[in-house]
């Protein structure tokens, strides 16, 4: 099957005060349509400047994607006019935000915002919107859509306002969806009813999904390939049965050993990975996780590892994954 | 940077501790005005803690659940006085705190000290970490002799795991979990024998949480002290605490030790709370049972009638809108308010 989006060799940079931040250092993933894809991480680790480099979103003049092509339906959308790229926004590539708050216009009525997308995208009359409006609310589970369609996201909770940027991401039946870390922001049991509600409408309408978040849970949940990415490159990549079953990259392992769990004895000890995030303007030579690294060699220090298969489909950036397989226990 | 302290080994007890009461909080009530005012408006009352009672024994983790509204972080506020209760009793190491003079309270909230959750706004940017370290001691009279004050904010800064050199940097040079660190070696200065942790993790990446966590854990065991935990992350919770009480709109729905909490939960909220917290394994999450709540949480301004959860509860009846269950013991040591337990 053709990827329905292709990231290759994307990089992704921001000029600061301190000198230049190489927020995506190289990166290539995909997107099968239909299949729900994570980008996983802590902060700084680029995987919200990713996808923001999908949608051509990067806050310019200090931000800018300086190599890469980024394929979508055969497309390079790094290549396309300002103009063609916003026939591509919205409408072929659906997003929602992590704070709903600030990503819905306040002094639009939700009506006007729904109506608006597809009006502009679609070419449909004010009656046809309408009904496409009161259609998608619907969808989305919100009740009482021909009132709800006059008020102002300030009078709507947060849940609702993140159904909403789900309606506006679906609006125009787009073949992908961007989710910034969609329910972070959310109570877990908000959380749980819209991260249901996205999986069930991309399985209803075959809509590709990327999950970006920093909660393994989520991911185990939701995703079925996983990237796991660190300073700017990612480190691991597999499906998500691969990741958590068999884990690769001592990040990864560093990563699932630090959660609690509810469903794990309670250990007397978290281990954390030691040390500190890192410094993206700072970085070391070779590997970016080193410093921090249970299992570093001396060749960790001055080369960058390649992002190798280390099963079928499954790949990792590690000088000593295959050595890992032997010493970790499931 | 590596962490200073002897790391104890023992397991920690996980089970009720036997000890004294260090705090007992009665029929806590704090209601907040809103509306009216000078452009007119009905004036509304916002019941934020609605009739909140349990116990905290010395050396003992109290975790409060809850998502927002429940009213968790507003009860921690009034234990450490920066709300004033609208009625009830905080009674703090014998002493009811509400009926306390200034001078008093002042000496009293030495021993109570809070971490709040956000590393980013709740430190001074103006302040060297020595100083925001050093105030409480100043504050408090607390090593007058300058020798001995610096002496103290070196223990301080150690038993955080920092090297006597933090002191003279900003918090903007700090990331998250070492600014947390600050703010959990300041809470220590005036030798609290509780400390409020409001969130102190979630405002902190992954990797980060679970270092501080021990952190805590570890100052836990060696300095003797009693932690009321207020969180909205279970698996966290489950991992700190000894108890734990479920909080909904303002009451406290379910009260156990903590292993009770998880493996039977009584109450239909925390069952559901349970379910949707997403485990990071797919093969358990696909076969995973879970319990979505219909609905949004209701406004505090509005709340239903009869038990607060009635309206998003997957097994209410009729009675569930009429009375106001009660908070009563329905195994060994396990409170729940439900009328269909």
């Amino acid at each position: 099957m053709a990827p329905l989006l292709e990231v290759l060799d994307l990089r992704t940079q921001f000029t600061t005060g301190r000198g230049v931040i190489r927020a995506v250092d190289g990166v290539s993933w995909d997107v099968l349509p239909g299949e729900t894809v994570a980008l996983v991480g802590e902060s700084g680790c680029g995987k919200s400047v990713s996808a923001l480099s999908v949608m051509r979103l990067v806050a310019e003049p200090a931000g800018r994607i300086v190599g890469g092509r980024i394929l979508f339906k055969g497309r390079n959308l790094l290549a396309l006019s300002e103009e063609e790229m916003r026939q591509v926004r919205g409408r072929e590539i659906g997003m929602v935000f992590q704070e709903p708050m600030t990503s819905l216009n306040p002094v639009l009525t939700i009506g006007r915002q729904l109506t608006e997308t597809v009006e502009i995208h679609l070419g449909m009359t004010s009656v046809q919107s309408r009904a496409r409006a009161v259609e998608l609310l619907d969808t989305v589970g919100i009740p009482d859509p021909d009132r709800r369609l006059g008020q102002y996201p300030h009078q709507f909770s947060g849940g609702m306002r993140q159904r909403m940027m789900i309606a506006m991401a679906l609006s125009c039946n787009p073949a992908l969806v961007l989710a910034d870390e969609p329910t972070t922001a959310l109570d877990v049991t908000i959380q749980a009813q819209i991260l249901e509600l996205l999986k069930s409408l991309s399985r209803k309408f075959g809509v590709a999904m990327l999950i970006i978040t920093h909660n393994l849970g989520v991911v185990a949940r939701y995703a079925d390939r996983v990237n796991v990415m660190y300073a700017g490159r990612i480190i691991e990549r597999g499906t998500a049965a691969a990741i958590y079953a068999e884990p690769r990259h001592p990040y990864t392992i560093g990563l699932l050993r630090s959660v609690p769990r509810l469903d794990a004895p309670r250990r007397e000890k978290l281990l954390p990975i030691p040390g500190q995030p890192p410094d993206l303007g700072r970085l070391p030579p070779g590997c970016a996780f080193a410093p921090r690294c249970d299992h570093v060699v001396e060749r960790c220090h001055t080369a960058v590892p390649p992002l190798d298969d280390v099963g079928p489909g499954h790949r990792a950036a590690c000088w000593v994954s295959e050595s890992l397989r032997d010493r970790v226990s499931a | 940077m590596t962490e200073s302290l002897a790391m104890l080994d023992a397991p920690r007890a996980a089970t009720t501790k036997a000890g004294e009461v260090v705090l007992s909080v009665r029929n806590l009530v704090k209601y907040f005005e809103v509306g009216g005012g000078l452009f007119g408006g009905p004036r509304a009352l916002v019941k934020a803690v609605d009739g909140v009672s349990f116990d905290i024994r010395r050396g003992e983790t109290l975790g409060l659940v809850g998502e927002s509204g429940c009213g968790k972080t507003t009860t921690g506020r009034c234990i450490l006085h920066l709300d004033r209760p609208s009625s009830g009793e905080i009674v703090f190491e014998g002493q009811d705190l509400t009926a306390l003079s200034e001078a008093a309270l002042r000496k009293a909230r030495r021993r109570i000290q809070v971490i709040f959750q956000d590393p980013y706004s709740s430190l001074n940017p103006r302040m060297t970490v020595g100083e925001m370290i050093d105030e409480p001691l100043a504050v408090h009279g607390i090593a007058p002799e300058p020798k001995a004050r610096a002496a103290r904010v070196k223990e301080l800064l150690s038993q955080v795991g920092f090297a006597p050199n933090m002191a003279s940097r900003y918090a903007h040079q700090l990331s998250g979990g070492q600014r947390q660190r600050v703010g959990i070696a300041r809470a220590l200065a005036s030798e609290p024998s509780l400390i409020v942790c409001d969130e102190p993790v979630s405002a902190l990446d992954v990797s980060i949480q679970a270092q501080i966590i021990n952190l805590l854990e570890a100052l836990q065991e060696r300095l003797g002290l009693t932690y009321l935990f207020v969180a909205h992350d279970l698996s966290v919770v489950r991992h700190i605490s000894d108890r734990v009480a479920v909080m909904y709109l303002g009451k406290i729905v379910e009260v156990t030790d903590r292993d009770s909490l998880y493996a039977s939960p009584q109450h239909p909220y925390t069952r559901a709370l349970l379910s949707a917290v997403p485990i990071p394994d797919p093969a358990l999450e696909a076969k995973r049972e879970r319990t979505v709540l219909r609905g949004e949480v209701p406004s505090l301004l509005k709340p239903p009638s009869g038990c607060v959860f009635h309206s998003r509860c997957p097994i209410a009846i009729d009675a569930c809108r009429q009375t106001v269950p009660e908070l009563r013991e329905v195994r060994a040591g396990h409170r729940a308010a439900c009328l269909r337990i």
